[in-house]
C-alpha cells in the first residue's frame, strides 16, 4: 500500500525539486548536494541545529541567494530564481523570524508594500478582511503596527504572503516568538492552507510542534541532508539524534531539596525603559534563595531587557533596597560592586554585550573576571593569572577554539556561550542570573550548560533564569513566573505548574482585564 | 515598486580572519603607494619624479641638522597624536588637539612672562605643568558638554579650537604684546630659563625630544598592560560590554580627553618655550590637525605613532625644501598628507573586506 502510494506520489511532478544544490562560503560549504522534493500541499519539517544550512537552503528557494551548482524544478520546469520578486511571482512567499515592518505605519500600508502590485488601500483592507476572516487571522487594517503585540505582527507577515495566493509557503521559525496559544491557532491557519493545496515548508528546532504538524521532515547537518522521515512516527529523541547526529542526555531538575536562605531579593522594583521601544517594568517582587532556580518566562519584549539591566546594575535602581544581594542593599551599585557582593550575569546577546568580537578569549575573561579572580595588581593586568583562568574555562567547558588567544568573534554561538557561562560559573557566583542560557545554541551543547548550571545551584548558588524557552524553563527550574506587560506574577512550584496557566500568562491574560488595560496605558504614556 | 536589476555590480565582503601582518602593513603600502602617485603628479607637473622624491624625502635628513628638524617638528605631532589616539581607540573623537596646543602656549607661556625676565629654575617646571593644566582644561569643555548634554565631541572640540587661536590672537595683539616690540603682535621673548635646554649645539633639538619618546613608551604601558588601557579599548570596540563589565563610560570620557587635552597642551608649551621663544599668533603650522593623520598611520599604536611622526614630519620637510629647491608650491605637503590617509584608509577596507563583483545585483526589497 504505502509503496503504491508513493508511486502516485512519483507521477505527479512534485511542486518545488531540488536537486545536487550546493552552496559555498568563504570558509564554509554552507549546502552540499541538496536534494529536497515538496509535494504539493504538505506541511513539511525542515528541521536541523544552527549553522546545518537551514536558511542558506531557504534563502536559495527565495531568491535571495543564488547556488553555486545544482537545478531547481518548479511543477517540473526547471527554473532559476534570481531574486525574490520573480520567487513571488512564480508563487513562493516566506514569512521571517525577524519581521520587516514599519513601525508607523498602519497594518494595509504595510501590507500595500510587500506586494509587487497592490491595488487601492481600501480595497486592500476589504481584501486583508476577506483573507483574514477565511484563515482565523483576525486584523485590523488601519491599526498601526507599533501598537500590534508579536503574534499580531506576524499575523501582518502571514497575510502579506496569503494575498499573493502563494503556492509555497515557507516559515522560518514562527513559534520562536509565540506564546503557545498563539502557535496553536497558527498550525490550524496552516493546516488549512495546506489542506487547500498550498505547500508548507517550516523551519524549526522544536521538535514538539514538528511531530504535532508536520507530515514529513527533512534533516539537515552540517549542509547536508542526513534524513527525511515521518516526524509523527518519530520520538522527540530520535528526531534529535538524527539532528546532532549523536546520542546526548537532557539533564533535568530533581525536584525537591531544601530551600536555603534567600540570595537575591527583589522588592517593589519599578524602572522606566532604557532604550526607546523598551517595556518598562512595574512593581515586581520576587526572591531567589541559594540553591534555587528561579525561571522567568515570557515573550520576548515584555520588559525582559529592562529587568535584566536593573539586575546587572546597567541601570541603577530608584532606591538601594529595591534589589538585595546576600542580605545587603544593592540597587544604587553598578554592575562591578554587585560582582564584588556576589552577582554574576550572562546577559542575552553574546557577541556585542557579553563579549567583544574583537578580543581575544583571555581579554574577553578578564572583562568580568577582574574583580572576582583577582587578576589585576596596582592597575595592571596580570596577564598569566588571566590565562589561565581562560584557560580553565575553556578545558571546564571544552569550549572549542583555536586557543585563548583567538577572538571571541572566532567561535560558534554554542561555544562562546559556553564560554560565557563558564566565565561566569567559575567565578562561584553566590547569585547568578542568566538570560537565555542556550538560545541558538544546538542541542548537546544547552544539555551541557543545563548540566553545569544545575550543579551550580546543588553548590548553592542562587539562579535566575529569564528564557522565551518554556521547555527549557520547565526542565530545570524549582519555581516558574511569568514576565509579561513589565509585571510579574505570582511565582508557581514548576512541577505543579499548570501549562495552560503559564501560557495564558504569556499572552497577558492571566489578569482581570482591568489591569490589562492599566498597563496598557502605562506602556503607552512611557512611550510619549 | 521593484525592479531586478543586471549589470555588474561591485560588492564588499567580509573576509574571513584577518590578517595581522597586513594590518600593520598596511602603513607601509599606503607610503609606497603615495610616493607612486607623487610621483605622477610631478611628472604632470614636468620634474623629474626621482628628482623630486629624493629633494622631498632624502635631503631633508642627509645632515645632522636635518634630523635634528625632523625631531623637532615630529615632536608635537607624536605628542598630540598619542593624547589623540586614546580617545579615539575609546570612540572619543576628540578633533581639537589645535585648540588645546594653543591653550597649553598660552598658559605655559603666560607662566613664563609673568616671571619675567630674571626666572628662577623653577620656572620651566611651572610653565610644563601650566601647559598640561591648560590643554586639559580646553579639553574639559568638551568633556563636560558630552558627558552632561551628549554634545557632540567632534563639534565641540574643532569649534573650540577656533575660539583658542582667537584668544591667543588677542593676548598677542593686546595684554601681552611686546612693548619694546615696535607693534609686532608677539610677546616679549622668554627668559634663558624659561626656555627649553638645547641638546646639541648648532641645532634647534630640545628636550622636549626625549620627553615625548618616554612618554610614547609610558602610554603603550598604559594600553597594554594596565586596565584602564583595556577598559578604554572595550568602550571603543563594545560599549555595552564596558558595561556590562562596569567600565564608566563616563569616567573614560573624562580620562581619554583630559589625557589628549593635558598631551596636546604640552606639545604647545615646548613650540613656544623650544623653537619659537615667545608667543605670537601662529605658533602651530596645523600639528594638531595633522596629528589625527599621524594618529591613525600609526594605527593608534603609541609605538607606530613615533614612526609615524617622524613620516609626516619629514612631508613637512620635504615640502619646504622642494618648495625652494624646485619652486613646487607649499601645498605639495598637504597633498602628499591627503593621499597619504586616503590609502591608509582604503588599504584598511581592503584588508578587511574583499571586492566581489556581483553579475545580476539583487534589488533591495521594500519593507
Amino acid at each position: 500500500m504505502a509503496e503504491q502510494d508513493g508511486m502516485a506520489e512519483q507521477d505527479r511532478p512534485a511542486r518545488l525539486q531540488l536537486s545536487g544544490i550546493s552552496k559555498q562560503f568563504p570558509g564554509c560549504l554552507a549546502n552540499d548536494q541538496v536534494d529536497l522534493a515538496l509535494a504539493p500541499g504538505e506541511i513539511h519539517a525542515l528541521l536541523g541545529e544552527n549553522g546545518a544550512g537551514k536558511s542558506t537552503l531557504v534563502k536559495i528557494i527565495y531568491g535571495v541567494l543564488r547556488a553555486d551548482s545544482g537545478e531547481i524544478h518548479w511543477d517540473g520546469q526547471p527554473v532559476s530564481i534570481a531574486s525574490p520578486s520573480q520567487a513571488r511571482r512564480m508563487g513562493i512567499a516566506m514569512v521571517f523570524q525577524h519581521f520587516s515592518l514599519f513601525e508607523s505605519m498602519t497594518v494595509a500600508e504595510n501590507i500595500a508594500l510587500g506586494l509587487d502590485h497592490g491595488p487601492d488601500l481600501d480595497r486592500l483592507a476589504a481584501q486583508v478582511g476577506e483573507v483574514g476572516r477565511r484563515y482565523g487571522l483576525t486584523l485590523e487594517p488601519e491599526r498601526v503596527v507599533h501598537d500590534l503585540s508579536v503574534g499580531e505582527r506576524q499575523r501582518v507577515e502571514i497575510v502579506r504572503c496569503l494575498m499573493q495566493n502563494p503556492r509555497l509557503l515557507i516559515m522560518d521559525e514562527p513559534t520562536s516568538v509565540l506564546t503557545p496559544g498563539e502557535a496553536e491557532s497558527l498550525f490550524k491557519t496552516l493546516r488549512q492552507l495546506a489542506d487547500e493545496g498550498c505547500t508548507i515548508l517550516y523551519i524549526s528546532h522544536k521538535l514538539q510542534e514538528i511531530r504535532t504538524l508536520c507530515d514529513r521532515a527533512t534533516v539537515m547537518r552540517a549542509g547536508r541532508i542526513v534524513a527525511t522521515c515521518d516526524p509523527r512516527h518519530e520520538t522527540a529523541h530520535d528526531l534529535a539524534r538524527l539532528m546532532i547526529g549523536e546520542d546526548f542526555s537532557r539533564a533535568s531538575k530533581t525536584a525537591g531539596g531544601t530551600r536555603g536562605a534567600a540570595r537575591l531579593q527583589v522588592r517593589g522594583l519599578s524602572m522606566a525603559a532604557a532604550a526607546m521601544h523598551g517595556t518598562p517594568i512595574t512593581h515586581i517582587e520576587f526572591e531567589v534563595a541559594a540553591g534555587e532556580i528561579l525561571a522567568i518566562a515570557g515573550v520576548a519584549g515584555n520588559g525582559q531587557n529592562t529587568l535584566l539591566a536593573a539586575l546587572s546594575g546597567e541601570q541603577l535602581c530608584a532606591s538601594a533596597g529595591d534589589i538585595r544581594i546576600e542580605g545587603q542593599d544593592a540597587g544604587d551599585l553598578g554592575p562591578r560592586r554587585r560582582r564584588r557582593l556576589g552577582l554574576a550575569f550572562v546577559p542575552e546577546e553574546r557577541l556585542g554585550h557579553g563579549a567583544v568580537p574583537e578580543m581575544s578569549l583571555a581579554d574577553n575573561a578578564l572583562l568580568t573576571g577582574y574583580e572576582r579572580q583577582d587578576l589585576l595588581s596596582r592597575g595592571s593586568i596580570m596577564f598569566s593569572r588571566t590565562r589561565d583562568y581562560a584557560q580553565r574555562i575553556v578545558q571546564s567547558f571544552q569550549v572549542v577554539s583555536g586557543g585563548v588567544g583567538s577572538h571571541a568573534g572566532s567561535l560558534s554561538g554554542g561555544n562562546l556561550q559556553k564560554f560565557i557561562i563558564g566565565r561566569e560559573l567559575l567565578q562561584k557566583p553566590k547569585v547568578l542570573v542568566v538570560a537565555h542560557p542556550t538560545w541558538g545554541v544546538d542541542a548537546g551543547a544547552a544539555a551541557a550548560i543545563h548540566t553545569a548550571l544545575l550543579d551550580l545551584a546543588g553548590q548553592g548558588t542562587a539562579i535566575l533564569i529569564v528564557s522565551q524557552d518554556l521547555d527549557e524553563l520547565l526542565q530545570i527550574s524549582d519555581r516558574i513566573a511569568v514576565l509579561s506587560d513589565g509585571r510579574l506574577s505570582e511565582c508557581m512550584l514548576t512541577a505543579e505548574a499548570d501549562i495552560g496557566r503559564i501560557g495564558l500568562l504569556m499572552g497577558g491574560h492571566g489578569r482581570s482585564e482591568g489591569d490589562v488595560n492599566d498597563a496598557g496605558g502605562e506602556r503607552r504614556a512611557a512611550q510619549t | 515598486m521593484m525592479r531586478v536589476e543586471s549589470g555588474v555590480r561591485p560588492r564588499l565582503e567580509a573576509r574571513i580572519g584577518t590578517s595581522r601582518t597586513m594590518v600593520y602593513l598596511t602603513p607601509v603600502l599606503a607610503v609606497i603607494l603615495t610616493m607612486a602617485c607623487g610621483s605622477i603628479l610631478f611628472a604632470a607637473l614636468g620634474h623629474h619624479p626621482p628628482a623630486v622624491l629624493s629633494a622631498f624625502f632624502i635631503q631633508p635628513i642627509s645632515s645632522v641638522y636635518g634630523l635634528a628638524e625632523l625631531t623637532v617638528k615630529a615632536t608635537p605631532l607624536v605628542l598630540c597624536a598619542i593624547g589623540l589616539s586614546f580617545g579615539f581607540r575609546a570612540n572619543v573623537w576628540n578633533i581639537g588637539a589645535e585648540g588645546q596646543l594653543t591653550l597649553g602656549a598660552i598658559a605655559g607661556g603666560g607662566v613664563a612672562l609673568w616671571a619675567g625676565d630674571d626666572a628662577a629654575a623653577w620656572v620651566l617646571p611651572a610653565m610644563i605643568l601650566a601647559g598640561l593644566l591648560g590643554g586639559a582644561a580646553w579639553a574639559a569643555i568638551p568633556a563636560f558638554l558630552k558627558t552632561r548634554f551628549n554634545a557632540n565631541e567632534i563639534l565641540t572640540s574643532l569649534m573650540l579650537t577656533y575660539v583658542a587661536i582667537l584668544l591667543l590672537s588677542y593676548l598677542v595683539h593686546g595684554p601681552w604684546k611686546d612693548p619694546d616690540g615696535y607693534s609686532f603682535p608677539q610677546s616679549r621673548m622668554f627668559a634663558d630659563s624659561a626656555l627649553l635646554p638645547l641638546l646639541s649645539t648648532g641645532t634647534r633639538l630640545h628636550l622636549g625630544a626625549p620627553i615625548t619618546l618616554f612618554l610614547a613608551l609610558g602610554a603603550w604601558w598604559v594600553m597594554a598592560r594596565m586596565f584602564i588601557g583595556f577598559q578604554i579599548k572595550v568602550v571603543g570596540l563594545t560599549p555595552a560590554a564596558a558595561g556590562l563589565a562596569g567600565f564608566s563610560v563616563k569616567r573614560l570620557i573624562w580620562v581619554t580627553l583630559l589625557t589628549g587635552g593635558a598631551l596636546s597642551g604640552l606639545a604647545g608649551l615646548f613650540e613656544v618655550a623650544g623653537p619659537i621663544g615667545q608667543l605670537q599668533p601662529t605658533i602651530s603650522p596645523g600639528y594638531g590637525f595633522t596629528a589625527i593623520i599621524v594618529a591613525f598611520l600609526g594605527r593608534l599604536h603609541p609605538l607606530g605613532i613615533l614612526v609615524a611622526g617622524l613620516f609626516i614630519a619629514l612631508s613637512y620637510l620635504g615640502g619646504e625644501t622642494v618648495q625652494i629647491q624646485l619652486g613646487l608650491p607649499l601645498a605639495v605637503s598637504g597633498v602628499f598628507q591627503g593621499m597619504l590617509l586616503f590609502f591608509l584608509l582604503a588599504s584598511d577596507v581592503l584588508v578587511r573586506y574583499r571586492i566581489r563583483w556581483d553579475r545580476a545585483a539583487l534589488p533591495q526589497e521594500a519593507g
